[in-house]
């Protein structure tokens, strides 16, 4: 079974992204269970969102406490939530942010951790760029995809295309596609560096 | 057809499919999705013919379902928690005049102190009210149980609760196989009423009935929930014939066959607890599960009969009597009292207080060695409770303990569980 855990803002799509992702697992015909934390969800308010995915039916109903992958929709929460509670240090973290793990002081924290499994990626400034609007949640699960092989960016695409059709989907599914591309070429630079 | 689906929305297509005549309900968390969906189907035309009413309040919501099925329509409703509780006067006369309501409890506790999360509280409240009451462990079997449902209810003449976990399973997006209208129709006869409000043939439901009559209309109510413990098996034998997969009856046992512990439970937990029992069987452990899905009503001889050859039972339960313990433990040891079966309860999950795997195997394992108390709450802080205590027996004025509490264990929003 591999856990994900999604922490955002009440309005960044923290609910629809973990719902999106196991739509997607289901498209791959695997067992998928999405999930949020079930709080009084308000618009900016911190929200918690959990996906899992195995290939055998998902009986627990517990919350989602080790996570095999963390992804942050908001940056601003780092400071405020528990955001790193449960993480193994074999885990994959992805961050919406523009600015790397140093520069957040997160360097130290993450020393333990598989460097090639730990990414920050600009999912807002890419969700401006294709959608018009700062929604993270879509562009990051192409990062996803890309970070942790867990899915396939066709995948997240059928289940984006099925959550939103028309327009709305199509615009989504390019920015989660440039997301992908980006981690990915993050990744192939981090091989590089580490074999120069 | 298979779907990754909410459950809310499972429920509301599948309710859809039963070709409810009238629904009416008030929004209360966590069913709302269920009702919103089955509007907007009303609102399309996707569902018809069907009304679809609004009111000002739980109570006219149980109300107009009541006059919905008196005059002949197959009736439908969901609620949880306060809203239950408001309409409490009309669910007793909706059981109490026989009227086939199907409603979905999307269970959710009870305040003060107000809480919206999940657990059993709200339908342990109307436990004694006369209707059926099923409890669904998975959406899949949510979504099911409510065809069966309004088959059961329909040709017993009593209403009938479906009890899903809410937000666990409510707002769980899962893979669910939705029944086809074809297979729904062929289990589903039309609503053929036992009693109605007709201009040409008029009859008066609800009369008053004084002591000459009071009591055997009630032992009416109880044979014919009796009567239930007959249909329920058979309604799922006939069930699985027509869709293809078993889901519903009285009880659903788990590696019982050798077990010397048996653990009981209602609705979503089992899943979590099947995964605790499977790592204490590798760890040695001869533990097995019983789902209760018919809670009333309460299936004694099927628990006593998957009880007969264990040692010792431990009933996990998301509510409980205060000053007193267990609720579904006290059914379960009238059921098994000649038995010499051993009786724990762990009560867990209120409130929405998540119930992990490793907490319920540490209980497991400590009731292998007798070593579980009679009644434990599970990962209660004591400290907490007991700093409370203290402030009480030292301060005349300590001020309200919900409050007191949160101040001590410091920001709510800052806490992931």
């Amino acid at each position: 079974m591999f856990q994900v855990r999604i922490h955002g803002r009440g309005g960044q799509g923290v609910v629809a992204a973990a719902e999106i992702l196991s739509m997607a697992a289901f498209a791959e015909g695997r067992h998928a269970q999405a999930f949020p934390s079930f709080g009084s969800e308000r618009m900016g308010a911190p929200v918690v969102s959990f996906c899992r995915i195995d290939d055998r039916p998902i009986r627990t109903h517990e919350p989602v406490m080790e996570p095999d992958a963390l992804v942050v929709q908001d940056v601003t929460l780092i400071h405020q939530v528990e955001l790193f509670a449960g993480l193994s240090t074999d885990a994959y973290v992805l961050v919406n942010t523009s600015r790397s793990f140093d520069e957040l002081g997160l360097g130290e924290f993450f020393g333990g951790f598989h460097p090639d499994r730990l990414l920050t990626c600009p999912a807002t400034e890419l969700a401006l760029e294709y959608l018009g609007r700062p929604l993270p949640n879509a562009v990051l699960l192409g990062g996803f995809a890309a970070l942790t092989g867990q899915i396939t960016l066709d995948a997240i695409g059928t289940a984006v295309r099925e959550r939103f059709p028309g327009a709305v989907g199509d615009r989504n599914m390019a920015a989660a596609a440039a997301a992908f591309r980006f981690v990915t070429l993050e990744e192939e630079e981090m091989v590089h560096a580490s074999t120069d | 057809m298979l779907r990754q689906i909410e459950g809310s929305r499972a429920v509301a297509e599948t309710v859809a499919l039963c070709r409810p005549e009238v629904v009416c309900a008030y929004p209360i968390s966590p069913q709302t999705h269920i009702i919103e969906a089955i509007g907007a189907m009303v609102a399309s035309g996707a569902l018809a013919p069907c009304e679809f009413i609004n009111v000002e309040s739980e109570f006219a919501a149980m109300s107009v379902s009541i006059g919905a099925s008196a005059a002949g329509a197959r009736a439908y409703t969901a609620t949880a928690s306060q809203g239950l509780l408001f309409m409490i006067e009309a669910v007793y006369n909706a059981a109490g005049l026989g009227l086939p309501i199907v409603m979905t409890l999307a269970n959710r506790a009870i305040g003060a102190p107000i809480n919206i999360w999940n657990d059993h509280s709200d339908a342990m409240a109307v436990r004694d009210s006369g209707w059926i009451q099923l409890f669904a462990e998975t959406n899949q079997e949510a979504a099911d149980l409510h065809v069966q449902a309004f088959r059961l209810a329909e040709e017993l003449s009593l209403p009938v609760m479906v009890c899903m976990d809410g937000f666990i399973l409510t707002h769980a997006v899962e893979r669910v196989d939705l029944p086809e209208q074809p297979q729904v129709d062929a289990y589903l006869p039309p609503y053929e009423p036992r009693q109605v409000l007709e201009p040409d043939d008029p009859v008066s439901i609800g009369a008053m009935v004084g002591p000459e009559a009071f009591e055997e209309v009630r032992y009416l109510a109880h044979l014919r929930q009796l009567d239930a413990l007959e249909r329920i098996p058979a309604m799922a034998t006939e069930f699985e014939e027509v869709f293809g997969r078993p889901s519903g009856a009285l009880v659903s046992p788990y590696r019982t066959e050798d077990a010397e512990i048996v653990v009981i439970a209602l609705g979503s937990v089992l899943g979590t607890i099947k995964d605790a029992v499977d790592a204490r069987r590798e760890a040695g452990d001869r533990v097995g599960v019983l789902g209760i899905t018919a809670f009333r009503p309460f299936p004694s001889d099927a628990v006593r009969e998957a009880l007969s050859r264990a040692r010792s039972v431990v009933v996990v339960e998301k509510a409980f009597s205060i000053g007193f313990g267990g609720v579904l433990s006290t059914d379960v040891a009238m059921a098994t009292h000649d038995t010499g079966c051993t009786l724990r309860t762990i009560v867990c999950g209120l409130g929405g207080r998540p119930i992990t795997r490793r907490s319920l195997e540490e209980a497991f394992a400590a009731a292998a060695q007798d070593e579980l108390d009679s009644l434990t709450f599970l990962d209660l802080d004591h400290e907490i409770v007991e700093r409370e205590r203290t402030r009480m027996t030292t301060t005349r004025r300590s001020g309200p303990s919900a409050e007191n509490i949160l101040r001590d264990i410091g920001t709510v929003a800052s806490r992931m569980d």
